[in-house]
């Protein structure tokens, strides 16, 4: 057997991809091939770190060191200095780890890893999510033994109730619970179905665990057939992840191949299969019912519940339908039990949750954290905190669907019912994190432009209400707002929620409740002053000249793309408000700094 | 179409490949490996711990190299490390060397005297 003194796990989820992963691992066989230690290193392609700000990262063991923002031009001095010599690159470690002579250890007290809890992703960054073997080495398929060979259907839905695991998708309905349903359902025919459109903005925790370990997702849904009474799955995933549907394809074909999938698995007499079916790009089609009605090959649209899935839902069979982190989950319950699962989390909230945590933070990227971590932990202890040394105004979760949580509760613990007591939702796991530069009303158009450019036309409440609510917005952040606006925006808010057809109507108003909530006084600001109190909203920006501090050089005119600054020697220059784009270049230019923004 | 004996094999024969990824380790060998070492023959003496551990089916000992740590004249050198910190250095070292070690030493917990720096200032 080839012994490798070394393996060198290099990310290849699509965000270090995009940053020339695979160019890295090129130049690694290159150099191993060059200093003849090619037999001795094994480059292996892995899933996300999470760690995404500091990316492309490659981890190399005995030592577990990890190196990140590395270049295609850096693996030379890797491969010579640190898999040739055993010096390692110092300059290339994550910064926390530089100094400390122990890489290893060092690792362990970096405040973005060791406040994690990894269980949905527990083997992103550590397998090659290409080969079957290394799943099954750290436990994989176990479950499923376990499963077919010592319990009944009951025993495994029981199983998943007592663990109090709830969907990870956004809804939040008790996973055991939707399982019981559909196994209570009779019919000759049942499906299992995997939502893997993920669909929020920002949102890539499915994606990661699609990359990073398809496996995971393959065995609980052969789990969740055996558990109703289904052989065959779907697992619906966005064609905007190629990446993902590349690893599931490899996935599935090894299963298979290991007889996995398909009929008589690991000799107990269940069948079970699973297909892929590409999403084209529609926003609603992470709706259940319109997810459904795509995969039966027509247009995604959603359709009234009752009946529910449970009872008819694919082709009016019964159908279960889970989100990919809620799958990946499931493995881990049955070995571990549903009790330490329970041990997890609040009392009403189990387990953990993956973020993709963005915006106005230094370490964006994926976290995954026990339910009841607290804002302020995410933020500064995982987060490293705003850049620039900016205030926190708020975060946003829930995506299109959800709403902000500003800064006074940010010892808020994160669980399901905290968030939607404050006007939010735990959502898929996007939490976005603005600064005081952020001007709300702007965030909460930007979110209302989304829904009303994905709503699937079918019900008038969401095909003509979202476009009012979004004109009255883009009236009011193009300094147009009268007074009425904020009570019609209101008005129209709640009769949308109360009568739209589906979720993605009946929440997108959320994000302009929720900042109407916390925030009035920034949208009466826009309405009443024509000010935009964050200086974000360019029509009501003013770019003004302080004519005491005006030396008259003439750098800003000379700037100006549309030339709109008059004034000569002896004379201060002066911006003539109705030419001016609001660029901002003469303030940039100015070498006295003596123009202002917003006066 | 694999049965759960199969499957089983599979996680013991892939665990032992992947266990270098392992970080829960009580003990740390490291081999010199600057210039000094390699024409010294540490590179042998690198494989014939790494083949040792693995015939004997131990994957709790991480084999890690290092640079010239200054006593170029006693190359191969070989610092054994137990998770106290306590380090034990190994001189002149070779393979027969190395296998000796692995059994008295890891295995046993028997430091090998004779093989050490201090055995070798006495001479």
């Amino acid at each position: 057997m080839q012994i490798y003194r070394s393996h060198v796990l290099v990310c290849g989820g699509t965000g270090c991809t995009s940053s020339n992963s695979e160019k890295i691992i090129e130049e690694f066989h290159v150099h191993l091939k060059n200093n003849n230690i090619d037999n001795e290193v094994m480059i292996i392609r892995t899933g996300c770190f999470g760690l995404c700000a500091q990316g492309p990262i490659v981890v190399v063991y005995p030592e577990g060191a990890m190196y990140t923002m590395v270049k295609p031009e850096d693996v030379k001095e890797i491969v010579e200095e640190h898999l040739v010599k055993g010096r390692i690159v110092r300059r290339l470690l994550l910064g926390e780890t530089r100094e400390h002579e122990d890489v290893a250890k060092s690792l362990e007290k970096v405040g973005f890893f060791n406040r994690q809890m990894r269980v949905a992703l527990r083997n992103c960054g550590r397998i090659n999510p290409e080969n079957i073997d290394e799943y099954i080495a750290y436990d994989g398929y176990k479950a499923l033994a376990k499963v077919l060979t010592e319990m009944t259907p009951q025993e495994v839905i029981e199983t998943i109730k007592k663990s109090g695991l709830r969907g990870r998708g956004g809804g939040g309905f008790p996973t055991g619970l939707k399982w019981e349903f559909a196994a209570k359902s009779q019919d000759d025919v049942k499906y299992v179905c995997c939502n893997a459109d993920e669909g929020d903005p920002g949102a890539f925790m499915d994606r990661s665990i699609l990359e990073g370990d398809p496996h995971t997702v393959i065995e609980a849904m052969i789990i969740a057939g055996y558990a109703i009474g289904a052989s065959q799955g779907y697992i619906y995933v966005r064609a905007e992840y190629p990446i993902a549907v590349h690893r599931l394809d490899i996935a599935i074909k090894q299963a298979r191949e290991y007889g996995l999938l398909g009929n008589n698995i690991l000799g107990t007499g269940f069948s079970f299969d699973i297909d892929l079916r590409l999403g084209a790009g529609a926003f609603v089609c992470g709706e259940e019912t319109a997810l459904m009605t795509s995969i039966e090959g027509h247009r995604g649209e959603p359709r009234p519940r009752p009946p529910f899935p449970a009872v008819k839902g694919l082709w009016q069979k019964p159908t279960l339908l889970n989100n990919v982190e809620t799958y990946a989950n499931i493995p881990v319950i049955i070995l571990n039990g549903p009790e330490w699962f329970a041990s997890i989390g609040t009392e009403k909230s189990k387990g953990t949750k993956v973020f993709a945590v963005g915006g106005k933070i230094n370490n964006t990227g994926l976290v995954e954290i026990p339910m009841g971590t607290t804002l302020r932990e995410v933020i500064y202890d995982i987060g490293g905190g705003i850049p620039n040394g900016k205030k926190f105004k708020a975060a946003q979760t829930g995506g299109p669907s959800g709403g902000c949580i500003p800064a006074s509760y940010i010892d808020t613990p994160i669980e399901y019912d905290t968030l939607t007591q404050l006007g939010s939702m735990m959502g898929s796991g996007g939490l976005i994190i603005m600064d005081e530069d952020t001007c709300m009303v702007d965030i909460a158009k930007f979110f209302l432009e989304f829904t009303v450019d994905e709503s699937c036309g079918k019900c008038p409440p969401c095909r003509i209400g979202t476009k009012r609510m979004l004109e009255i917005l883009e009236k009011i952040t193009e300094g147009k707002g009268e007074e009425g606006d904020i009570e019609k925006l209101e008005t129209l808010a709640n009769n949308i929620k109360a009568s739209a057809l589906c979720g993605l109507g009946q929440t997108a108003p959320n994000p302009v409740l929720s900042t109407l909530r916390y925030f009035r006084e920034e949208y009466e600001a826009h309405v009443r002053e024509k000010r935009c109190p964050a200086g974000v909203c360019k029509s009501m920006m003013r770019y003004e000249i302080n004519a005491q501090l005006c030396k008259c050089c003439g750098i800003c005119a000379r700037n100006c793309p549309v030339k709109c600054i008059s004034g000569q020697r002896g004379v201060p220059y002066v911006i003539d408000q109705e030419k001016c784009v609001k660029c901002g270049a003469c303030m940039e230019k100015c070498p006295f700094k003596a123009i202002f923004k917003n006066a | 179409m694999k049965s759960i004996a199969d499957l089983e094999k599979i996680r013991e024969k892939t665990l032992e490949q992947m266990n270098v990824r392992n970080q829960d380790v009580r003990m740390r060998i490291v081999v010199g490996m600057a210039t000094c070492g390699i024409a010294a023959g540490a590179r042998p003496v690198m494989n014939a711990f790494l083949e040792e551990l693995n015939r004997r089916n131990i994957h709790d000992v991480k084999v890690t190299m290092t640079g010239c740590i200054g006593t170029c004249k006693l190359e191969p050198i070989v610092e054994v490390i137990d998770d106290k910190g306590e380090k034990v250095t190994y001189v002149k070292m070779t393979p027969e060397k190395a296998v000796r070690v692995v059994t008295e030493h890891i295995v046993n917990g028997r430091i090998c005297l004779e093989y050490t720096v201090g055995a070798e200032e006495n001479k």
